[in-house]
């Protein structure tokens, strides 16, 4: 009884110490909660991994019949083809990442969290990042395969992961606001796509300089701009996401 | 009602004479450029209102701030008269630099830095008031407004230093030559007149619009909740 009771106390002023002193291994916490939670929702259902997949593959085959990706082509279009259907592939995953929250109330449940709000943006964050890079990986052999392009270099590896970065970032707090209109899954490629230009124009620069194997001088440039977007609009999305999600 | 304010009457009447004498200055009073003849009158009118509008996006963007932090729908509704009036400005700047182009760069359009980024700012706030009509409750309405607006402004000069990457031929005639730019020339002093008497005739036509717009905003605001009261 006693050794119970301890217990129950303990519990208490630990989530006590939760609640009124949020140090930095409790905001982690909190984070890869969100993030476990949304990964371990997918694994059972695997809706939105199936969908974003099939969906890269379909617009990686209409690229080929609009483009007619001959082998000269091909050299040229290659990370343009790639980077768009990166782009129409994430849209899917962000609209249905954040309408599973809207529907039946989640998003209410989890603002409900004593936790920071930032930390379930950055959950949201990083696990629409895993999705994407997920759907990713299975994309670059695929398409290396069938147009006979090795894609497996390191340094466009890089540029995917630091595109999808910034991508995902801004892509989750556009889909913050746009579940909650009336218009939802049309307003967010719309409102993401022209704010999300500086990426794919800087991404494509880079991976197209990686496959023509260009001097590393002339790709840290695109690198670079994908280094400042990703670190000016998480910060920013960071900073205002609470006044997308608060009733 | 409130009856208009007389300095905006004044302010009316003003924009309408500077009108005139600004389309006098440019038609009239400047001298004909030698290489590219009359068509070069357009960049009088083309200068300011891209002034114009890019102060107003620029201004929209602090707007947001302001309103994120004080929380005051009188923000928002000044944040949307901005936009607006900047937004329609813009669209002139861009049908006005398409006239030009067409005899001098020999196109209506090139994938050109400044052109590129402003069809993109053009896009951008439009999808900002597709955004508003999509949300009914106006403190939601507001905050996401002041949210997307920030963003977009942030993003808008990414977007033109990474494309500049790329080569640009837009002259730029104030401060500063690009070799490869086409079309570029010097001004003289009546030129330069034409010029400031435009930038300062626009600046005034800016202002009054968005004045009167902020009052149109004022009234929808006090019509949305008499409708409410009888409602209820």
């Amino acid at each position: 009884m006693t050794v119970k009771s301890s217990n129950i106390v303990q519990a208490k002023t630990e989530q006590r110490s939760a609640l009124s002193a949020p140090t930095s291994g409790n905001y982690l916490k909190a984070v890869s909660a969100v993030v476990w939670k949304d990964l371990q929702a997918e694994f059972r259902s695997r809706e939105l991994f199936s969908a974003m997949l099939v969906f890269s593959l379909l617009i990686i085959l209409i690229f080929n019949f609009a483009l007619e990706l001959d082998i000269k082509t091909r050299q040229s279009v290659t990370a343009g083809v790639l980077w768009a259907t990166f782009a129409f592939a994430g849209t899917l995953g962000l609209n249905r990442s954040m309408a599973i929250e809207k529907d039946r109330g989640c998003l209410d449940g989890l603002l409900l969290a004593p936790v920071d709000r930032s930390a379930i943006y950055f959950g949201k964050v990083i696990s629409n990042l895993v999705f994407m890079l997920i759907v990713e990986v299975i994309v670059l052999p695929v398409y290396s395969v069938l147009y006979n392009i090795n894609l497996f270099q390191p340094g466009l590896l890089l540029v995917i992961l630091l595109g999808s970065i910034g991508y995902s970032g801004v892509g989750t707090l556009l889909a913050a606001m746009s579940v909650q209109t009336r218009t939802r899954d049309i307003l967010l490629p719309i409102l993401l796509f022209p704010v999300i230009i500086p990426v794919l124009l800087a991404a494509v620069k880079a991976s197209s300089g990686f496959l023509d194997g260009s001097d590393f001088s002339d790709i840290l440039l695109p690198l670079n701009i994908l280094i400042v977007y990703d670190i000016i609009f998480i910060s920013v999305s960071f900073m205002f996401f609470e006044n997308v999600v608060e009733e | 009602m409130q009856p208009k304010p007389v300095l905006l009457k004044i302010i009316d009447g003003l924009a309408v004479i500077l009108l005139g004498v600004a389309t006098y200055f440019a038609l009239v009073k400047a001298p004909t450029e030698q290489v590219m003849g009359q068509v070069q009158r357009v960049f009088y009118f083309h200068i300011g209102t891209a002034w114009t509008a890019l102060l107003g996006f620029l201004f929209a963007a602090v707007l947001s701030l302001v309103f994120l932090f004080t929380r005051d729908l009188k923000w928002d509704r000044f944040q949307v008269a901005a936009i607006e009036v900047s937004l329609v400005f813009f669209f002139i700047t861009i049908v006005l630099g398409s006239i030009w182009a067409r005899p001098a760069w020999n196109t209506w359009w090139t994938w050109d830095p400044r052109l590129t980024t402003a069809a993109i700012t053009e896009l951008i706030y439009i999808a900002y008031f597709m955004l508003r009509q999509g949300i009914d409750d106006p403190d939601r309405r507001a905050r996401f407004g002041a949210v997307y607006a920030l963003i977009g402004g942030i993003s808008a000069p990414i977007t033109f230093s990474a494309i500049r990457l790329f080569r640009t031929i837009h002259p730029v005639v104030i401060a500063g030559g690009n070799p490869e730019a086409q079309g570029g020339f010097s001004m003289t002093p009546s030129m330069l007149n034409a010029m400031f008497v435009a930038l300062i005739a626009f600046t005034v036509i800016f202002i009054d619009l968005y004045w009167n717009r902020i009052r149109l905003g004022n009234l929808e605001d006090k019509v949305e909740q008499l409708k409410l009261k009888v409602m209820l």
